[in-house]
């Protein structure tokens, strides 16, 4: 027995210790008694025994059906345009879209909360300044206002999807049917839909639930708009004394229902006879659109305009304003807020460092647990390889507020007490997006040939040599790509964080959700404004190291993995 | 002693059994190719031999030491042997210069004297000029020559081929073929090369091991495995060949439609009741008027039925008068017959081979 299997199975270990023992304990506390310990039903009763609790869930389900659906009103003509037609101005929506994606959803809350607030929004201004109404029309602190927002932070998930069905369908498949004598509209609703429809499917229950999982924009929106829903039930168990036992049991239909739905999910994109989705691409000609070619464009520009443009705008107002309501005007300028975020405010300061130490060390944790199960698991080094797989990308269909449940389930007490300190939010952002680490992992251990491990080994080196002289330079490329991809959503993870920091490892992510309280949004806006700059350096980074496109490949979500 | 040794080798996954007692002995500085369709064990074998795989049963032995045996077996890294893979496994990180180095280095050669042999093997295997390059800058061919001169410059104690030529388009893998043989010429190293295709493992080998489904049917020197193929499986797979069901009867071998006395087969008085001989397409010579006799030949009436000409040589099917037989035979380009034409076929005893079906 080799001795390199002992450092697999400690790597096996972390594994079990980052998703296996917080799942279990979860399950575990659902039905303990939290004073005597003993089993009991009791937690599940509390849970679902109050008409608010229900409503609650029923709100979720809501809010992920009318989301899912909005995401694909959004996202798939665009998909469309961008990808089958001549729709002019491609690179800007293309760079849009990308935008959406950098911007955290809590500060499109924000964002939107400056837009649409009751009667100081300024849509309602802008509103009340045209038609000199007393009011505005628009009340963010609504179930509208919360679909709209979740939604136009969630769409480009459709749009990745769909594009990515729509690029394998070859012009030959529309030349068949224009020989036939199908025109244009026949054509893209008789064979590119059909052929579509499963990747629309699938996005549709990803954006579905991302909504039911989310838990910033909910907190900012739903609270101050007296509903709630699922995730904001489950953070006021969590309110002093926690009452972690009720909500591990009132967490169980969430993660029920994501389970299921990407099980769902798995089988649509897997279903056979939907050739043309593994097939090559072909050959692939634009539709001429002609005279529809701008309002096609003009749809791509409302969706981004809401879900960016706008956005952007009044955030970068905000944290450059002494005032915001004060509008735009020259001497409302400032750089207070930004130097008092940066310079001034120790809490900001020690936060924007303890983002980047613990993202930063989340994802290498995350890259090296991932790293090696995909090696165990592909050359099959210890018995039960393949399961590990399985294990590995499980925290995916997790929502990240469950996580964060087990996690104070499994680390509060002994064995192993890690609440309180900086590592139990490290883990728990390694353990969130370790999927991300696992798919890119996965795959680039797949791109390398054993035999090239083999040939070190036949001509007298050790298994730790292959790993070191080949191994590892050939995954370096890879690697750097991954570290990025899971260090962006690691340095602005606010729903495991959440339920898992305490005063001394406050992120900027959980500072600006403190903030808001306060009312302060110019403060916010400073805070977000440094998240995405921050954001967007590294995808500058990442567009070096792996290529234009790596936000918006199905790896980088770990969705296609 | 041989120099390795396969002993009742058996490798078995799950409910498979890939390897089926294989049994066999090379000597110091021999060339043996293990030869069978794909899915046959050679690969399993192979790796079994370079320490990939443990085997269920039997040993493996170099220099008279068990190397392999179920459960303890030496890791490859510690066999001294090395191989080159069907991918060729070429490093893509480093050069070609240091994809060649590197057993050397390994075995903590000095450096200059590491440079020295690189160079020289290089030499050999023509690809000195291009030591700087990395792999993606290669092609297929060249990239072969690194694996060849990587596997060679060690000098291993046996060298192991699995399908090095199977990537390769055809002209070139003609030309490896003949570089492979050369290379072994000039340093005579112990190999096993693993092929399924049989033009490669008759210019390149000494003996060539057929296997069929996990066994070793015949061990033999290409011309003996051509000309006295002991399986039906072997005489089917190395060559064409017509099948011809005959029975022992007092002094005769008698086929359908016709009969040859005993005495003018090889091994004529060993023969005896039921039988299959292998009688190669060559072997079978047409005439127009019936050649003087002779008492090796057999000679009998027949009709040509069906034909195709191929460049370097004629195909014909032609149906003796009497039985049922259907032959092939292989004829010059200038042997011209029309379809439906009579002929007389040929038939040469001594170069018919009783085959175990």
């Amino acid at each position: 027995m080799d001795r390199s299997r002992l450092v697999w199975l400690l790597f096996v270990a972390l594994l079990l210790v980052l998703v296996v023992n917080p799942l279990a304990r979860l399950f575990w506390v659902s039905f303990q008694d939290p004073d005597s310990g003993a089993l009991t039903l009791t937690n599940y009763l509390t849970a679902f025994g109050r008409w608010r609790y229900i409503e609650a869930l029923v709100n979720s389900l809501v809010v992920g059906l009318a989301v899912g659906a909005l995401c694909v009103v959004f996202g798939v003509p665009m998909a469309w345009a961008v990808s089958r037609t001549d729709m002019p101005g491609k690179g800007l929506v293309w760079a849009a879209i990308l935008g959406t994606f950098i911007v955290p959803n809590y500060l499109g809350a924000v964002a939107w909360i400056l837009l649409a607030g009751p009667n100081a929004g300024w849509l309602n201004r802008v509103w009340m300044a045209l038609t000199g109404a007393a009011a505005g029309p628009f009340n963010i602190y609504s179930m509208a206002g919360l679909v709209l927002v979740i939604a136009t932070y969630s769409y480009p998930y459709v749009f990745v999807f769909t594009r990515g069905a729509l690029d394998l369908i070859s012009s030959e498949m529309d030349d068949a049917a224009t020989t036939l004598g199908a025109g244009v509209v026949r054509r893209t609703l008789r064979i590119t839909l059909p052929l579509t429809l499963p990747a629309i499917l699938a996005a549709f229950i990803v954006a579905f639930l991302e909504a039911i999982a989310l838990f910033g924009v909910p907190a900012l929106i739903a609270l101050p708009g007296r509903f709630q829903v699922m995730t904001t039930m489950l953070w006021q168990f969590f309110e002093f004394p926690p009452k972690v036992e009720v909500a591990a049991a009132y967490s169980m239909p969430l993660l029920a229902i994501t389970v299921a739905l990407f099980w769902l999910q798995r089988r649509i994109i897997a279903r056979k006879g939907y050739v043309a989705l593994t097939g090559k691409g072909g050959e692939r000609r634009l539709i001429r659109l002609g005279r529809w070619r701008w309002p096609m464009l003009a749809w791509c520009l409302v969706v981004t305009a809401l879900s960016f443009f706008m956005p952007m705008v009044v955030v970068l107002q905000a944290a450059f304003a002494k005032a915001w309501g004060r509008g735009f005007s020259l001497d409302n300028l400032t750089l207070r807020n930004v130097s008092f975020v940066l310079f001034d405010q120790r809490a900001t300061q020690t936060a924007a460092w303890h983002t980047f130490v613990y993202g930063g060390a989340a994802a290498l944790i995350a890259l090296a647990v991932a790293l090696a199960i995909a090696y165990v698991a592909h050359r099959r080094l210890v018995p039960f390889s393949s399961g590990l797989t399985y294990v590995a990308m499980a925290p995916f269909v997790i929502p990240g507020i469950v996580l964060a449940i087990g996690f104070y389930a499994a680390y509060t007490r002994q064995p192993l007490v890690l609440y309180g300190t900086a590592w139990i939010l490290i883990l728990a952002f390694a353990t969130r997006f370790l999927p991300i680490a696992y798919a890119n992992s996965d795959a680039a251990i797949r791109a390398i040939n054993p035999e090239l491990e083999d040939a070190v080994r036949i001509l007298g080196g050790s298994r730790a040599l292959a790993l070191r002289r080949v191994v590892t330079p050939l995954l370096q490329r890879g690697l750097a790509g991954a570290f990025i991809l899971v260090f962006i959503p690691a340095t602005r993870e606010l729903s495991s964080a959440i339920f898992l920091y305490t005063t001394g490892t406050q992120v900027l992510s959980v500072l600006l959700f403190d903030k808001s309280d306060e009312g302060n949004f110019e403060l916010l806006s400073s805070i977000g404004l440094v998240l995405v700059v921050v954001t967007v350096a590294l995808v500058m980074v990442g567009f070096r190291v792996i290529g234009r496109d790596f936000m918006l490949r199905r790896t980088s979500t770990g969705v296609g993995a | 002693m041989s120099k390795l040794a396969l002993r009742e080798v058996t490798c078995r996954f799950g409910a498979f059994t890939a390897v089926d007692r294989a049994t066999l002995a090379l000597a110091r500085g021999e060339f043996v190719s293990l030869l069978g369709p794909s899915g046959c064990g050679k690969t399993t074998t192979l790796r079994m031999i370079a320490g990939f795989l443990d085997p269920t049963e039997g040993t493996i032995e170099l220099d008279g030491r068990a190397i392999s045996a179920p459960g303890h077996s030496l890791p490859p890294e510690k066999r001294g042997m090395s191989m080159i893979f069907q991918s060729y496994a070429i490093w893509p990180n480093m050069t070609v210069a240091e994809n060649v180095g590197f057993g050397l280095e390994v075995r903590r050669l000095p450096r200059l004297e590491i440079r020295d042999k690189v160079d020289r093997i290089l030499d050999v295997v023509r690809m000195r000029h291009l030591r700087d390059r990395y792999p993606a800058e290669l092609s297929g061919g060249q990239q072969q020559r690194v694996a060849l001169a990587r596997a060679i410059v060690v000098q291993p104690d046996v060298l192991l081929l699995d399908e090095p030529l199977s990537n390769l388009d055809a002209n070139l893998r003609e030309e490896m073929r003949y570089e492979i043989r050369r290379l072994h010429d000039e340093f005579h190293i112990t190999t096993v090369y693993v092929t399924h295709d049989q033009a490669e493992a008759m210019v390149t080998s000494d003996r060539i091991a057929v296997m069929n489904a996990g066994r070793i049917e015949q061990v033999d020197e290409p011309r003996a495995l051509y000309a006295r193929p002991r399986t039906r499986f072997v005489a089917g797979f190395i060559g064409r060949t017509n099948f011809l069901e005959a029975e022992v009867r007092g002094d005769d071998v008698t086929f359908d439609g016709f009969a040859i006395p005993r005495a003018r087969f090889a091994d004529g008085a060993a023969l005896g009741g039921r039988l299959t001989f292998s009688l190669r397409p060559q072997s079978v010579h047409l005439h127009r008027q019936p050649p003087p006799a002779s008492d090796r030949a057999a000679l009998l009436p027949g009709r040509v039925v069906q034909r195709a000409y191929l460049g370097e040589h004629w195909d014909y099917a032609v149906r003796p008068k009497d039985g049922a037989l259907l032959l092939r035979v292989t004829a010059r380009p200038h042997e011209v017959f029309e379809v439906d034409e009579s002929v007389w076929l040929e038939l040469d005893a001594r170069q018919m081979a009783p085959i175990a079906d």
